[in-house]
């Protein structure tokens, strides 16, 4: 298993600099002069280049990248053009809001996605069958955003049950502004979840060793949960794992509907200030995350499944 | 499942001279949700196209006085007989915005993904036939551009080149370039040592003509299945982008654009809100069943 993990994490490091070197070399291409923007449209052609020269601007992209590179691997992601303070810090402290966000929309996915889609295999063809998928195609195809808005419409200006933006202080309220945002976030995951879930369960439901486990005299119950699900769990992750890194991507559509201070939300009004050091450091910091969690996907199907794991032993 | 089988049988002693294609739009045609989604895209279509029609001929004349020029006196007018859809934050109605607002759904989410699929193509097909190091180089690269998320590419993208509506089609059609890459590549490596190709090769075709004449018009399968679903996502992403404000901006009426604005009224009226994000919906939706019941029609066997 060690064996396994490391092997995963040398792979690792060509993605790490690859995606980092795309951000990179995607937002270094932007027009625009940020020494301009820092010094404002008046300052004088050798005050621009003087700053140019110490910031580093005159070098050509690769060595620029290597240089953040080189702070990127000491934590140091840059300064921002704003307001002059280091960038890491500040991505630091707003990607614990994030994660929070995904975990929860992750949890919705998975306590309402599961269920419902374990039930509609075992049903298959039924009115009950019909309705979820009818609700996973809907929820595949839901706007985020639009969903978002709906829900606040509904729960928070008209019901009144949850508030309409903004994180909570202390844990009854953080959870309740959860709630909203979470399900917004979470529902097209729960379709997938859903989805993935039926079908991966009625490949497992006629298979003889289920007839073997009824034949033992095994109670539903049981065989449902340790003898189907356990064997159909390898997709269902798969889906889950995806899903989880798209939801910490795309976290910047939720939190900017419910007001969410989260590092997405954080990025798009960065882009918005055309603060680009902070765009930056947002992006590959998501990047790296997303990486992170792919990798951490496959090491748990290890885990679940000792076939993968038994390739990697030799 | 073995009655299934046999009529599948009997279908295909039926459908004795037909070709490939004309099998599967027999059936496509049955698969009545695929069907009706088609319909609503055809006629979403024919809606989108009707308004550059219009405005060309009538100058802008229907677009400046109706769906961009303000009205303050009427402004978020709930739904009434005049105004079926009801007026927006600007005392414009929201019915003809809406229809005037498709094309950019429509088009830009099919030219981004047409886009995405040339792009695409040329670099699959070249990975999959030349193999080796070409190969490697290629698809290593769009593995990193997997290993981001769409909608971090896309911003990313359209941060560099700054909001507006071919920066957002570039953004949109780049990163949807590998998993086209893939896809054809895929199927130019089944398919590379197969008969008819060594038979091309043999009879003195170049490298292109085998590529673009034998190999390509037998990806096209998988290829119209993935892009029916890509549409889907790109209509998505254009109006994600435009709701963030990075997008289509302001008066243009896309649906994420109107959305956005929405967000300031929700308070007032609910009616700003939903018909536009109703209609992404509805539009997505049919795309995703359209594609489901193409990839049946296409490739039986994934349906079993």
């Amino acid at each position: 298993m060690y064996k396994y993990v490391l092997k995963r994490l040398l792979m690792m490091i060509p993605v790490l600099l690859g995606v980092t070197f795309l951000v990179y070399f995607i937002l270094a291409l932007s027009p625009g002069d940020p020494v301009r923007m820092i010094l404002g449209e008046q300052a004088s052609e050798e005050s621009v280049q003087m700053l140019r020269e110490e910031l580093g601007l005159n070098d050509p992209i690769p060595v620029r990248y290597v240089r953040y590179l080189g702070g990127l691997l000491q934590g140091d992601l840059g300064t921002s053009y704003k307001n002059q303070l280091p960038v890491a810090p500040q991505v630091l402290e707003r990607f614990p809001n994030t994660l929070i966000l995904a975990m929860s929309g992750m949890l919705v996915a998975l306590l309402v996605g599961t269920p419902l889609g374990i039930l509609s295999a075992k049903k298959q063809y039924t009115l009950l069958d019909n309705a979820t998928t009818v609700l996973g195609l809907v929820g595949v195809a839901m706007p985020t955003f639009w969903l978002g808005l709906l829900l606040v419409l509904l729960f928070s200006l008209h019901l009144g049950w949850f508030p309409s933006s903004g994180m909570g202080e202390g844990i009854g309220p953080l959870l309740k502004s959860l709630v909203l945002p979470a399900a917004t976030l979470g529902t097209s995951c729960t379709a997938s979840v859903m989805r993935m879930t039926r079908s991966s369960m009625l490949e497992v439901l006629r298979q003889d060793y289920i007839d073997t486990a009824r034949a033992k005299g095994l109670k539903e119950g049981y065989i449902t949960l340790h003898h189907m699900l356990k064997n159909a769990l390898v997709p269902i992750v798969t889906v889950a794992g995806l899903q989880f890194g798209m939801l910490l991507g795309g976290s910047a559509l939720t939190e900017t509907i419910f007001s969410w201070p989260g590092l997405g939300r954080f990025m798009v009004d960065s882009i918005k200030s055309k603060d680009m050091p902070m765009v930056l450091g947002s992006a590959v910091f998501l990047a790296v995350v997303y990486s992170v969690v792919n990798l951490l996907v496959d090491i748990l199907y290890a885990y679940i499944d000792p076939r993968i794991k038994s390739q990697y032993k030799k | 499942m073995r009655k299934r089988k046999v009529q599948q049988l009997e279908a295909m002693a039926a459908a004795g001279g037909r070709s490939l294609w004309q099998e599967a739009l027999r059936r496509f045609r049955r698969n009545r949700m695929a069907m009706i989604s088609a319909g609503f895209l055809v006629l979403l279509v024919v809606f989108a196209a009707a308004t550059i029609i219009i405005d060309a001929v009538t100058g802008n004349a229907i677009y400046d006085a109706k769906v961009i020029s303000q009205d303050l006196t009427h402004r978020l007018q709930p739904p009434s007989k005049d105004h079926i859809l009801g007026l927006d934050e600007f005392g414009r109605d929201i019915a003809l915005r809406i229809w005037w607002g498709a094309r950019y759904s429509v088009f830009m989410g099919a030219s981004s993904v047409l886009a995405a699929i040339v792009m695409g193509s040329i670099l699959g097909a070249i990975a999959g036939y030349y193999g080796g190091v070409v190969d490697n180089v290629i698809m290593r690269f769009m593995d990193i551009m997997l290993s981001l998320p769409y909608i971090l590419l896309a911003i990313a993208i359209v941060a560099a080149l700054g909001p507006g509506l071919i920066n957002v089609l570039i953004a949109i059609s780049i990163s949807y370039v590998p998993e086209f890459a893939r896809v054809v590549r895929a199927s130019v490596l089944s398919m590379r040592d197969q008969e008819f190709v060594e038979a091309a090769r043999a009879v003195g075709a170049s490298d292109r003509k085998v590529i673009f004449s034998q190999i390509f018009p037998n990806t096209m399968a998988p290829l119209i299945v993935q892009a029916t679903m890509a549409v889907a996502g790109a209509i998505s992403s254009i109006a994600a982008l435009s709701f963030l404000g990075l997008g289509i901006q302001p008066p243009l009426p896309e649906w994420g654009a109107m959305l956005s604005n929405a967000r300031t009224y929700i308070r007032d009226a609910w009616h700003i809100t939903v018909f536009p994000g109703l209609m992404i919906l509805l539009t997505i939706l049919s795309l995703n069943i359209m594609g489901d019941g193409l990839r049946d029609a296409l490739d039986p066997k994934l349906k079993n």
